[in-house]
């Protein structure tokens, strides 16, 4: 049920950070952002496509987290 | 919230609506630049000085080394990196590396906070008082993090109110935060325009982030260029003064780029800067990867010429530096000021000393356009057609005072019976580890100025003497210390006084090579 973000990819722009509907990104201590699973609606309900995944400047490293089961909105 | 704005912004035709002509000759005349032709060049630009300019304009740009050409010589510029962040992606940007030896714009070594901005503007003010103009260029968009930049900008008014602010963005986001810049009392802003047709666009910008969707292809280009001139329009309209960069990608937007200058001319633009594209397969940008080249030394000077004729102020002087560099335009000092070693300085930041500093500058600079204005009446009533450049080695302060084997980059002048000016620059230090030996040093100094007459220097070898003449480029080195424009001028008239007399045959000169690699900090 959630995004994930790929470590060796992130450039910690901190882009993503501000548009997350659910507060669920935030900076490590080295510098780069990590996607709180819990939190994460995948923008359901939200926005059109997931918003990490729209302005993040590398490709691929905000990708679906196989952990986690889909989400799916209440 | 924002993104309803923008949407109401946009059904409301505030996008790319053409704006009367009257109103647009209204605002620009305000900023000191005719949108109609007449007679000579509109009285703003990068190479005008004092008497060519309203004062209120002349103050504004007299001391920004991005805005003024003569003042490049002379002032410096600091950039912090506070704006990670971006909304657009640039097929010749690649947000993913940091080589410490690379230089281009979107790179840096680190990001800082708004506090640790602030403190770094105050202690490099402080060790370089010639420091006048703090910029806000990236390594994102500034105005896609507008928070930490503006942030930033409120804590350096509060501390150094002496210093220029400005900032440098992709234009994106600038409708919605004109009002906001105009505030802080921000009276620069550089927009990077590459294209004003969607169609050449996307092959330019692969996506854009906007009202929270990303958009892909003609659409994108199509939003961003409305964005783009409606941004210009309204900071034309209150009196800010705007630079547009465009970057030549040969090929792809070279011959637009006219039709670009022409429609940011209109729309009150003060100075257009087109800088060459940077692309190399190493720095792992769609364009470097597709071996896209960049423009020849030729090919840009052309184009650069061609859009002067249109009566538009062009910047030759533009480094392309990174979103974190500190000092002359030209130099990067950005290693001397890391958060660790500005942690442990001891900070004062006095202003009275930075304004003897500078008023001392002032002097030196009067003296430059004094000896200029004299040197010049030994041409008068000179008649010939001859064009020639020639390069120069200067370490700042308007003068012929680098050693040849020490120069990073030459300084490019046109010389003609109208007198020497400024037409760019040529890097020629080394790129990343041995980039080359001491065997092909020379080779790739006469490259890069190989459309050069002769080279202006304050010492030379006499090894790199004789290969220079062999190139047919002719070491000058009887002006050391002495300023440049003066000393360019007295050799033009001695060089046509030659070809009168016919001593020497005058011989045009083929093409150079503009230097894909970076600029080290020494």
């Amino acid at each position: 049920m959630a995004y994930k973000i790929v470590e060796e990819n992130c450039t910690g722009c901190c882009a993503c950070e501000p548009e997350c509907p659910n507060q669920a990104i935030s900076e490590t201590k080295n510098g780069l952002f990590i996607i709180e699973p819990a939190k994460c609606t995948e923008c359901l309900g939200h926005y059109d496509e997931p918003q990490c995944v729209a302005v993040c400047p590398i490709d691929l490293t905000c990708i679906i987290d196989d952990d986690y089961p889909r989400y799916e909105a209440a | 919230m924002q993104a309803v704005h923008n949407e109401a912004a946009a059904a409301a035709g505030g996008v790319g609506t053409v704006v009367p002509d009257e109103i647009m000759q209204k605002v620009a005349e305000h900023k000191g630049c005719g949108t109609s032709g007449g007679s000579g060049k509109a009285s703003c630009g990068s190479s005008a000085g004092e008497n060519d300019l309203p004062a209120e304009i002349w103050d504004k740009v007299k001391n920004h080394p991005c805005y003024s050409e003569e003042a490049h010589h002379h002032y410096a510029r600091m950039h912090v990196a506070v704006a990670p962040a971006c909304n657009i992606q640039c097929n010749y940007c690649n947000r993913k590396y940091d080589c410490a030896n690379e230089s281009r714009p979107g790179v840096v070594s680190e990001k800082l906070t708004p506090e640790q901005a602030a403190k770094k503007v105050l202690a490099v003010a402080s060790t370089i008082p010639q420091m006048t103009v703090l910029g806000i260029a990236g390594p994102g968009d500034p105005l896609a993090n507008p928070e930490k930049t503006f942030k930033t900008f409120e804590l350096i008014a509060k501390t150094a109110p002496d210093i220029k602010l400005c900032v440098s963005t992709n234009g994106l986001s600038l409708p919605d935060h004109v009002d906001r810049l105009s505030q802080y009392n921000i009276d620069h802003v550089t927009i990077t325009i590459n294209m004003i047709d969607p169609e050449i666009g996307a092959k330019i910008y692969p996506w854009i982030y906007y009202n929270k969707k990303r958009y892909t292809g003609v659409e994108a280009a199509k939003i961003l260029t409305d964005r783009q001139l409606q941004g210009l329009e309204m900071l034309t309209a209150r009196g800010i003064l705007s630079k547009i960069n465009s970057v030549m990608i040969p090929g792809i937007n070279d011959q637009h780029l006219v039709e670009v200058n022409r429609a940011v001319k209109f729309r009150g633009a003060f100075l257009h800067n087109i800088m060459p594209l940077i692309s190399a397969p190493e720095h792992g940008t769609v364009f470097g990867l597709t071996g896209q080249r960049g423009p020849t030394a030729q090919e840009l000077k052309a184009l650069q010429d061609q859009c002067e004729e249109g009566q538009m102020n062009m910047m030759r002087h533009c480094r392309q530096c990174r979103a974190d560099a500190v000092g002359l335009l030209g130099e990067d000092r950005s290693a001397e000021f890391t958060t660790e070693k500005i942690e442990a300085m001891e900070v004062t930041y006095d202003l009275e000393t930075r304004k003897a500093y500078q008023a001392a500058v002032e002097q030196e600079r009067q003296a430059v356009v004094a000896a200029k204005k004299e040197e010049m009446q030994s041409l008068a009533g000179a008649q010939s057609d001859i064009k020639m450049l020639i390069a120069v080695a200067t370490k700042g302060g308007g003068k012929v005072n680098e050693h040849f084997g020490h120069a990073t980059e030459f300084q490019i002048y046109e010389l003609s019976t109208t007198g020497a000016k400024f037409v760019g620059h040529r890097r020629v230090d080394l790129y990343c580890q041995g980039g080359y030996g001491e065997e092909d040093a020379l080779q790739t100094v006469i490259r890069a100025i190989n459309d050069c007459h002769a080279v202006f220097v304050a010492k030379i070898g006499g090894c790199p003497k004789g290969d220079l003449k062999a190139a047919g480029i002719d070491p000058v080195d009887q002006y050391a210390n002495e300023f440049i424009e003066q000393s360019a001028i007295a050799y033009f008239k001695d060089y046509l006084d030659k070809v009168t007399a016919g001593e020497i045959e005058h011989v045009e000169r083929g093409d150079a090579q503009i230097r894909q690699g970076a600029l080290i900090a020494a």
